[in-house]
């Protein structure tokens, strides 16, 4: 059924379907519906079979996560912003203890300054972290993903993050079509804990690991991760096939797939929307340019990107977060990864939309009309205003 | 932010795609606050903040003296506005309302709402309004929008005030709105 709904309401009524037995958060903005929604379900009894758990901080919200997956029980939480920093202890060890949470990052900006709107600063300082990060492009996605997300999870006895930009996913009403019930419950089997907390068969999780099996623990991590990446398309491909949807897709083309464009643009999360209304439009009038979203940043399809860029010579990457100092988050992975496969096309890094700027059509077409004449710099801001900045 | 969430629902019913995109972050009582939504009947991809408007509602009179809402509205475009002024007085307040008779619809949705609803939450009477004056939806729609969302006696305070916003329109705007036919064919 096609509704209207607000971003966060279709993520919350997508992991109730998901039917958690722990739901546990603190709330902040901009993921505050989320947890609101899911609170409301269980107290109506709408969700059964839940524990919504309001504690005390997002230290404790991942804290308790970690007791209640540990015992074997679907848990879920969402935060975003300095409430992912202020739990980051615990999400390393959330990863360490092989535990399949899901969690939403509505994401927001770090301070300082303070800023509670839009970019993807949050979850990239968490990028290894050992979670999966999953990135929806639209509220579509975001619901889609929550399904992708606990099955990917509980195969992989891995947590997986589920990136939405905030306020301009988390706060926007959109069409969009939910999975139903049924249609999750055939999609998601009950989970299957790994090795739970049960007083009948005692165990011991979370043990002190010395200098002669650290390297060990580590390294079967490592390898985790990257078996995780066919998990990963294979789920994704499964829900496309059940439900006709891209959404866990990796790597998606959305227009000028097989073609050689001659420049690739690459992004995550909402910005691929107006991207792909203005390399639309810049098609029709002749440019070579493709678009590329790429969904999931870890684990990191380096396979799928060398295919879709093929033999491009320039690859612009939008990125919604910077290295201080250094560049864009995403384009070094991307350069790496397309070195990997010997492709040498110009990279360059448009950082935008930091601190919930708005980015416009309008600025969009004319970085991209400057990279089809040639490269760009390695890196610029876009809309920076130099005024400010005092010709810095 | 409730206007434009019923205005995209009420066009949501009609068949049309919508998207509801509100000013992030700085809503509480008595703050500036924008709001946007889109109507289409192609697929909305795009997620910037809407940039030159088709039709501006202006919920709070007391904007008009301190900025010109009016100033990005496309050529062409509607006008909404809530206060007991007339659509010249607005045009002298404002430079960039529209000069069109027609296109500048003011309406009392203040006083239309205390009289039906016994609250200040002019949402669904200005949409009653701008569904005469654009008719790029109908008032059917506009009230089984609000139905949706609101139970009881509030739903039908809001709707009697959107149908009273509407009537005003047609009885009161410079030339025939755009939604005449339209409730013409309803009634």
């Amino acid at each position: 059924m096609r509704e209207l709904l607000e971003g966060s309401q279709a993520v919350a009524k997508t992991v109730a379907r998901c039917r958690p037995g722990v739901v546990c958060a603190y709330p902040i903005s901009p993921q505050t519906h989320i947890v609101e929604a899911l609170s409301v379900l269980t107290r109506t009894g709408a969700l059964k079979n839940c524990e919504y758990l309001n504690v005390e901080s997002e230290f404790a919200a991942m804290s308790v996560s970690i007791g209640s997956s540990a015992t074997g029980a679907r848990t879920y939480t969402a935060t975003a912003s300095q409430g992912l920093l202020y739990m980051s202890e615990a999400v390393f060890n959330a990863a360490g203890l092989q535990l399949p949470i899901v969690m939403t990052v509505a994401n927001r900006a770090l301070g300082a300054p303070i800023n509670i709107w839009n970019d993807h600063s949050d979850s990239l300082a968490l990028r290894d972290s050992g979670w999966l990060q999953l990135y929806a492009g639209d509220n579509q996605e975001a619901a889609d993903l929550h399904v992708i997300a606990f099955k990917i999870a509980e195969e992989l006895a891995l947590p997986v993050m589920v990136c939405m930009d905030g306020f301009v996913l988390t706060h926007a009403s959109d069409v969009v079509e939910l999975p139903t019930q049924e249609e999750v419950d055939a999609f998601l089997p009950p989970i299957t804990p790994r090795n739970p907390l049960d007083v009948e068969h005692p165990l011991s999780i979370g043990m002190m690991a010395g200098p002669e099996s650290f390297t060990e623990v580590k390294y079967l991590q490592h390898t985790a991760m990257v078996d995780a990446l066919a998990v990963v398309e294979r789920v994704g491909a499964e829900f496309e096939a059940a439900f006709d949807r891209p959404s866990g897709r990796p790597v998606r083309t959305f227009h000028g797939a097989g073609e050689d464009g001659d420049t690739v643009v690459i992004a995550m999360g909402s910005v691929l929307g107006t991207l792909q209304t203005v390399t639309e439009r810049m098609r029709a009038d002749g440019a070579p340019i493709k678009l590329v979203g790429l969904t999931s940043f870890r684990p990191f399809p380096t396979e799928a990107l060398q295919a879709a860029v093929g033999s491009a010579k320039h690859v612009v990457v939008i990125d919604r977060a910077i290295e201080l100092g250094g560049r864009g988050l995403v384009h070094p992975e991307i350069r790496i990864a397309l070195a990997d496969g010997g492709l040498t096309p110009d990279v360059s890094s448009v950082v935008a939309g930091l601190g919930g700027r708005s980015i416009s059509e309008a600025s969009l077409e004319a970085v991209l009309g400057e990279a089809l004449a040639g490269p760009l710099a390695e890196v610029r801001f876009l809309d920076l205003n130099e005024q400010v900045v005092g010709g810095r | 932010m409730t206007a434009s969430e019923l205005l995209a629902q009420a066009a949501f019913s009609a068949g049309h795609n919508v998207q509801v995109i509100p000013s992030f972050g700085s809503e509480r009582t008595g703050a500036p606050v924008v709001s946007f939504c889109r109507l289409s009947d192609e697929a909305i991809r795009t997620r910037e903040l809407v940039q030159v408007p088709d039709a501006v509602i202006v919920q709070d009179p007391t904007l008009l003296t301190a900025l010109d809402p009016f100033a990005a509205l496309a050529p062409g475009g509607w006008a909404v506005v809530n206060t007991r002024r007339t659509a010249t007085e607005v045009r002298e307040m404002c430079p960039d309302a529209p000069a069109e008779p027609g296109r500048l619809v003011t309406v009392p949705a203040d006083d239309i709402v205390r009289e039906h609803l016994g609250q200040p939450k002019p949402s669904a009477a200005l949409l009653g309004a701008f569904a005469a004056v654009t008719g790029q939806i109908t008032l059917d729609a506009v009230l089984a929008a609000v139905r949706d969302r609101f139970k009881g006696r509030v739903a039908e305070g809001n709707c009697k005030a959107a149908e009273a916003a509407h009537q005003w329109v047609l009885d009161h705007a410079e030339t025939a709105p755009a939604g005449a036919a339209s409730a013409a064919k309803e009634a």
